[in-house]
């Protein structure tokens, strides 16, 4: 397995903490109310210094409550946090900050604009003597250099922000935290949204900080990530410890069993097609795109298929996926679905020829927060719910409960805002949204980042239904697990071309790496 | 109607009633008239400038564009002998050529509409100042149009015919707006436009077309401020229009982000400001002091708006702590 080759240099032992050593920060039967909810009921856990520990556990499990409470942004209703010795019944913002707590959240809080020695140290800036308090350029650089070295950045103090990627992004973050003289780093989903070469440098930054004598909180959906770095496994199920796995005892299947209560089965239902792979449906020939405007990809899903896309962040895919969609201009090549031409000019010729895309960023451009989900979901198909130009309420709301029932959207009505909705059901909206208009060709990018264990089986059970039916799947995923599980061939992308297809009986974590970074599968 | 309008019609009979008080002339039948005549007037006006509002956009040119085609329509009948019912549509059409022009550079060149249509506010006064030569445009003494001049500044059973007009507009537009399938495009692009084009809805034709509707019922107002007026000298003709109709519309409730805001809101919106105009004249306020009454008012409304939606939601959260505490407790 190629996540256990990658992992082989970082052979650190259990013996390595003593666990005599006082814990840096330890959590005393800590509970949380909020209204009508108990978020965190009597939970307890302790860090040492130089420990990582992996936090897993569902959506509104209580992660991000104990994150609050950890960052001092709310206060427990009963408990003890004791930091460094000396006990709270709540922390607030400086506490946490002053006692060397620092977070890297999922979403990034960087200027994209400024550069990276002026992220690290904003509202910190060096300054030159004088009036004018300018900002001392030269120590502000020298300040930031050895951070970066530090987390084994190799992009310069100078670098703008925005011409990083999401890693090195998150390496930003981290120096950011290590210039506060961070003693515990808490990292919230931080490879979430991160290719696989790219996690792999994440996850050997937080080696280096667990080398430095610092501890870390790494909390992940992403079980594989948090069997190769943590010491030990802090499982959290409806507020409550559901237990703890020392470094021997962490494996997947473990932590899924705490995590949920029983074992899954879905992923492997997911895996069996039922029916042998059809007629190709949408075909790409010599398609250039934005991103790499002089590597034609030659691509193409079958009816009755899921076919995996799989490579890089950054290596062409979701280009890809939204010149296939018609949101994008591609720059040359043609486009077939079904054995005829199609020229894409917009979104709207791309629905209107059976052609969807669940979108990578759903809060941006999969869905409406402010509107209901009925009105997400007839949104793209709304003169078919209206009479002479008019909307029906009635026939809206009529499409929606028959797809609510369907999917086992959860939420009061449907004329509940899909803003108030968890991940995992927003996501379900999305879905819903196409699957009310009989998909030829589905596009789903990244379609479980960020959604809990159970809402992620539900999708994939979801994802094989329609290609059951006859619909053509192509899935982008940087998920490794999800790759390999779920589809029936692999396509994967690197720099912009397809370096190779993989079928069923050559699927490994391994080959899907190679071909990756453009190496050829054994 | 939404609460947020109900505050709203409260507060315009608030006023009026106190104003009413002080100056029992406010409901003398020939103050309601004129006051209800320029309600049509800038009602037809805001409403065009609401459904571009509404898209997240905004049309600062509305004011020079009453001037220009005021101008051309008055030129047409009375100097070119071209008959009215000829005149009306074609000014018409020019109005909606404007706002296609306008939408067409927002949404295929991607400019900001607010430099667009600041463009537009500057290059239509000046064109229709070089028409007139700066001169005043107006009829010949005796020249009569007693057609057109019944639908625009005419009445019926007392009430002035533009007044009647803004009624009938604004009930096909509240259907437009709130009902229809394009009015629904039009709420979801003003939330997020990104998120309408992933949905498959061509947002740029769809803005393009609050474009147009703009132009088209700034350009029927054109006609009746021209007729209203009579004469009309460009360099100062509708001059800060845009504001009026842009307050309007704020005061009813819409958001200048795009995605808020009802039809019944801007109509209100603009009832409240002309009954502010009125409140001055009556109260023998300066008339100099009238911006600052209207800008106040205005700053205040928006306000009130805020602080009682933080106000609500602080509530909510109380009621629904007390809830938790009780349900915690019973447990």
């Amino acid at each position: 397995m190629a996540h256990r080759l990658l992992s082989g240099m970082m052979n650190y032992s259990d013996a390595s903490i003593a666990s005599t050593i006082a814990p840096f920060l330890s959590l005393e039967g800590v509970r949380k109310t909020y209204p009508g909810v108990v978020a965190l009921d009597g939970f307890s856990m302790e860090v040492r210094p130089g420990e990582v520990i992996g936090l897993v556990g569902e959506n509104g499990a209580g992660k991000s409550t104990l994150m609050k409470i950890l960052g001092g942004v709310t206060t427990p209703d009963t408990g003890t946090i004791t930091v460094d010795g000396v006990a709270h019944d709540g922390l607030t913002v400086e506490a946490s900050i002053g006692s060397g707590i620092a977070f890297v959240h999922q979403e990034l809080n960087l200027f994209e604009n400024l550069d990276v020695a002026a992220n690290i140290f904003f509202g910190r800036e060096p300054l030159r003597a004088g009036p004018l308090k300018l900002v001392d350029r030269a120590r502000l650089r020298a300040l930031a250099a050895p951070l970066l070295k530090r987390v084994g950045a190799n992009f310069s103090t100078d670098t703008s922000v925005s011409a990083l990627s999401l890693a090195q992004q998150q390496m930003v973050e981290i120096a950011k935290a290590l210039s506060i003289e961070a003693r515990l780093v808490i990292l919230d989903e931080p490879t979430s949204s991160l290719p696989l070469a790219e996690t792999d440098k994440l996850l050997d930054v937080i080696k280096a900080l667990k080398a430095e004598g610092i501890s870390v909180i790494f909390i992940s959906h992403r079980l594989h990530e948090v069997e190769r770095v943590a010491d030990r496994v802090v499982v959290l199920r409806d507020g409550m410890l559901a237990g703890t796995l020392p470094k021997s005892a962490i494996n997947h299947d473990q932590m899924v069993k705490l995590m949920i209560g029983r074992m899954l089965k879905e992923r492997e239902k997911a895996a069996e097609s039922a029916r042998p792979p059809g007629m190709v449906a949408l075909s790409a020939k010599a398609i250039r795109t934005n991103a790499y405007p002089d590597r034609p990809v030659d691509l193409s899903v079958r009816h009755g298929e899921i076919l995996g896309l799989a490579g890089l962040v950054g290596s062409g895919r979701t280009e890809l996926a939204r010149v296939l969609f018609g949101i994008e201009k591609s720059l040359g090549g043609a486009l077939q679905l079904d054995g005829k031409d199609l020229v894409l000019g917009s979104a709207a010729d791309a629905v209107a020829n059976g052609i969807f895309l669940v979108p990578e960023d759903r809060k941006l451009t999969g869905i409406l927060l402010d509107l209901s989900i009925a009105q997400n979901i007839s949104l793209p198909n709304l003169p078919a719910h209206a009479r002479r130009s008019l909307v029906s309420v009635r026939a809206e709301a009529a499409t929606a409960e028959k797809q609510k029932s369907n999917l086992g959207i959860k939420s009061p009505s449907v004329a509940t805002r899909t803003g108030t909705l968890s991940g995992g059901n927003q996501q379900k909206v999305v879905l819903a949204k196409w699957l009310a208009m009989n998909p030829k060709v589905m596009i789903l990018d990244e379609p479980t980042r960020g959604i809990d264990i159970g809402a992620k089986a539900e999708i994939y059970g979801l994802m094989r239904a329609l290609a059951d039916a006859g619909v053509a799947v192509l899935m982008i995923s940087s998920d490794m697990e999800e790759v390999i599980g779920v589809s029936d061939r692999i396509a994967v992308m690197h720099e912009g071309q397809i370096s190779g297809i993989l079928d069923k009986e050559q699927f490994s974590q391994e080959n899907v790496l190679l071909l990756a970074v453009g190496k050829q599968p054994r | 109607m939404s609460k947020k309008d109900l505050g709203l019609l409260i507060l315009i009979l608030v006023v009026g009633a106190v104003v009413a008080i002080i100056n029992p002339r406010f409901l003398l039948p020939i103050n309601l008239a004129n006051t209800s005549n320029l309600i049509g007037l800038f009602g037809i006006l805001a409403i065009g400038q609401a459904f571009v509002i509404i898209t997240g956009g905004i049309e600062l040119s509305v004011g020079s564009v009453v001037a220009l085609l005021g101008v051309l329509f008055i030129d047409f009948i009375a100097t070119r002998g071209m008959a009215w019912p000829v005149a009306l549509p074609l000014i018409l059409v020019l109005g909606g050529m404007i706002g296609l022009a306008h939408g067409w550079l927002i949404t295929r060149l991607k400019l900001q509409p607010f430099v667009v249509t600041l463009c537009g506010l500057l290059i239509y006064r000046g064109v229709a100042r070089f028409y007139t030569a700066d001169g005043t445009a107006g009829f010949a003494f005796g020249q009569n149009f007693p057609e057109l001049e019944f639908l625009t500044a005419g009445r019926s059973w007392g009430v002035p015919n533009s007044f009647i007009a803004l009624i009938v507009i604004a009930m096909v537009m509240w259907v437009v707006l709130h009902r229809s399938v394009f009015g629904r495009y039009l709420y979801a692009i003003g939330k997020n436009e990104e998120a309408a084009k992933y949905s498959g809805i061509r947002t740029g034709r769809v803005v393009m077309a609050a474009y147009v509707i703009c132009g088209v019922l700034t350009a029927l107002s054109a006609i009746y401020f021209a007729m209203y007026t009579r004469s009309i000298s460009p360099a100062s003709h509708g001059q800060f229009y845009e504001l009026y109709a842009i307050a309007a519309a704020v005061l009813g409730g819409f958001s200048l982000r795009g995605g808020e805001g009802s039809l019944i809101g801007v109509i209100l919106g603009t009832v409240l400001l002309q009954e502010l105009q009125n409140l001055v004249n009556l109260l023998g306020i300066p008339s100099s002091l009238n911006f600052a009454v209207m800008g106040g008012v205005i700053l205040i409304g928006v306000l009130v708006d805020q602080q009682w939606g933080v106000f609500r939601e602080r509530r909510r959260m109380l009621e629904a702590t007390r809830k938790g505490t009780a349900g915690a407790a019973a447990e």
